[in-house]
């Protein structure tokens, strides 16, 4: 079920379109906000209050890179695997990651901390290589640099 | 030199706030176009201004505006989207427009809205542009405040409603009827055209979609006049170009220059050349969806009817370098990886051709390579060529395939004869 805040979110969101299913994925982000990612439930709840079918809002659950039909850990690192960075040195960064995580692209380290994935291009391919985690952008990745941006969560 | 666009970006990146914005100018194209400009004059001064987009296809803005019903009889809502998703891998340009300037981007929306007499118009961002994201939101907050949106703008007789949507990642959300798509809540799978969204968009109601550096030209343009904008360049297509250089350069970055600037000064003068030791082979001149170009033609000039004489194609102008201690394949490699990896999969030769590229090229990488192998690479280029896909996606995906397989033949060759690659 949507708790109260999920609910009134999503509510408002539903105000800035024409019609009610255009605010699906940004309803799908504000259960992914409140919960960690979206799970079958979740999927249901969003349906029912916009009158779409779960295969509907699954449809677009499972076409949206940045929507986590899966659990993630507390902290995402979305790596770019992109050209520009693959020319600069993506290859590296990655691996310098998984040893660091003991953990392969798509995995969550086991202490929960951070998942890792791939993504496209994050533009800013003039710091390449480049990652976000969370909400950061992080630019130039060597090992040390990695090292200091992963200190910063827990 | 003239740098339009960038002219009151800081040097320590923070945006304008919107008193900053009108004291350099701002708004007052829009003051001038409500006042003495009727829409189609709007329209007029953009067609005359020879502005193409600067999304990548580089189609005639005004033209594109002039399909629009327009008058008593046209339906309504109208609408405008600003395709603000960047997702072109090595392109950079729109994000730092909205991170520097997000009030000029603002007012040239409203003034493309103003022109097609549009009711709504909604910004289309990618997720990941979390900055430009919180900029664009405070400025559209001090927008409406300033009556620059909402009813009666300005205390004219018109109404426009600003909107920014966040996305959800797919790189296919850029394309135009997906994005459409998209923001009706679905997936980003494209629509067959006729009707265009001109005439049929979101839902069903004429929508212009134009790209963010498009947009951010037209204040300009409403301002200082369409010859005024024709000369800022060096060639038939009209205003500046925002260049970007990424891969092992000295100084990587984006400028504004005149179009038409040539690749061999962009690389030079302001990229600043290759990093000691290293030998430029080719570069990719405008996003990953375009076919490389060799030194020998760096002297073109990087328009949209020049960098076709070259065999390659403008793009978003932002440009990918290869050096001679990067392996080619595995360049291409990671391109195709992309492209698969996006694919919608609505249609076969795209959602089951990518996939059995990327293997190829792996296993050339791998030292799994055989004879025939750049064969089957060339039967794909022919059957994901434009025509035989729903959307540009899979054709854009064989331009840097083709380009590298000119150019770098023999890179190839040694991969499947040494059974490695050897750079490895
Ligand atoms: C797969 C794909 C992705 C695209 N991504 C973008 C994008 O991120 N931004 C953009 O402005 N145009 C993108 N385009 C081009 C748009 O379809 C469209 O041509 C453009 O937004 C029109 O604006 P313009 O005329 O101002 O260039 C993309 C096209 C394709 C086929
Ligand atoms: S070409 Fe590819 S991305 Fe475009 S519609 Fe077909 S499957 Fe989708
Ligand atoms: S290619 Fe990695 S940020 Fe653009």
């Amino acid at each position: 079920m949507l708790t109260k805040e999920e609910r009134r979110e999503i509510e408002a969101e539903t105000r800035r379109y024409e019609q009610k299913q255009a605010a699906s994925v940004e309803a799908l982000k504000i259960v992914q906000r409140h919960r960690g990612w979206v799970s079958d439930e979740g999927v249901r709840d969003v349906a029912e209050l916009l009158g779409m079918t779960t295969a509907e809002v699954d449809d677009v659950a499972t076409f949206y890179s940045l929507i986590y039909r899966r659990p993630v850990g507390r902290h995402v690192i979305l790596l770019c695997d992109s050209v520009s960075c693959y020319v600069v040195g993506y290859e590296q960064a990655r691996d310098h990651l998984r040893r660091r995580l003991g953990v392969d692209l798509g995995g969550t380290s086991a202490d929960g901390r951070f998942t890792l994935l791939p993504v496209a291009c994050l533009g800013h391919c003039e710091l390449a290589p480049a990652m976000m985690i969370d909400d950061d952008v992080y630019g130039d990745l060597g090992p040390d640099s990695i090292d200091a941006a992963l200190a910063k969560y827990e | 030199m003239e740098q339009p666009l960038t002219r009151n970006i800081r040097a320590d990146g923070e945006p304008l706030s919107l008193q900053e914005y009108e004291k350099a100018g701002g708004y007052q194209a829009l003051r001038k176009a409500l006042k003495s400009m009727q829409p189609r004059d709007v329209q007029k001064a953009v067609t005359d201004s020879n502005l193409r987009g600067r999304g990548g296809a580089g189609f005639p803005t005004g033209k594109k505006w002039s399909f629009v019903p327009m008058g008593d009889q046209a339906p309504h809502p109208k609408y405008v989207v600003v395709n603000a998703d960047e997702m072109e891998p090595g392109t950079f340009k729109d994000r730092i427009l909205m991170e520097g300037d997000p009030h000029q981007l603002i007012e040239g929306a409203i003034l493309g809205a103003y022109a097609i007499e549009a009711d709504v118009a909604y910004i289309f961002l990618r997720s990941e542009y979390k900055r430009s994201a919180e900029r664009l939101a405070r400025a559209i907050a001090e927008a409406y405040k300033g009556r620059y949106l909402g009813k009666s703008i300005l205390g004219s007789s018109y109404n426009l409603e600003l909107r920014l949507h966040i996305s959800a990642g797919r790189y296919m959300c850029g394309e135009e009827t997906g994005l459409l798509n998209s923001i009706e809540g679905k997936r980003a799978i494209p629509r067959n055209k006729p009707p265009y969204p001109q005439t049929s968009g979101l839902w069903g109601k004429p929508t212009v979609v134009n790209n963010v550096e498009t947009f951010s030209c037209v204040p300009h343009i409403v301002n200082n006049g369409p010859d005024w904008f024709k000369k800022l360049s060096h060639t038939e297509d009209g205003g500046t170009k925002i260049y970007g250089v990424s891969g092992k350069v000295k100084r990587p970055g984006a400028w504004e220059l005149p179009m038409g600037t040539t690749m061999r000064e962009i690389l030079e003068d302001y990229a600043g050349g290759m990093r000691d030791g290293l030998k430029l082979r080719g570069v990719i001149p405008g996003g990953a969806s375009t076919e490389f170009v060799t030194p020998e033609d760096f002297d073109v000039k990087m328009d949209f009817d020049e960098m076709q004489k070259a065999g390659s194609r403008l793009g978003t102008g932002t440009m990918i370098v290869l050096d001679d201690h990067t392996c080619p394949v595995g360049m291409v490699l990671s391109l195709e990886v992309f492209f698969s990896r996006e694919s919608c999969g609505w249609c076969t030769p795209c959602r089951e051709g990518l996939p059995w590229v990327v293997d190829i090229l792996q296993g050339l990488e791998d030292g799994r390579g055989q004879p025939g192998d750049l064969e089957l690479l060339d039967m794909h280029i022919k059957h994901l060529a434009p025509g035989n896909t729903y959307c540009a996606l899979a054709p854009g995906a064989m331009e840097p395939l083709a380009g590298a397989l000119r150019h770098f033949q023999g890179d190839f060759e040694q991969h499947i004869r040494e059974k490695r690659c050897p750079w490895k």
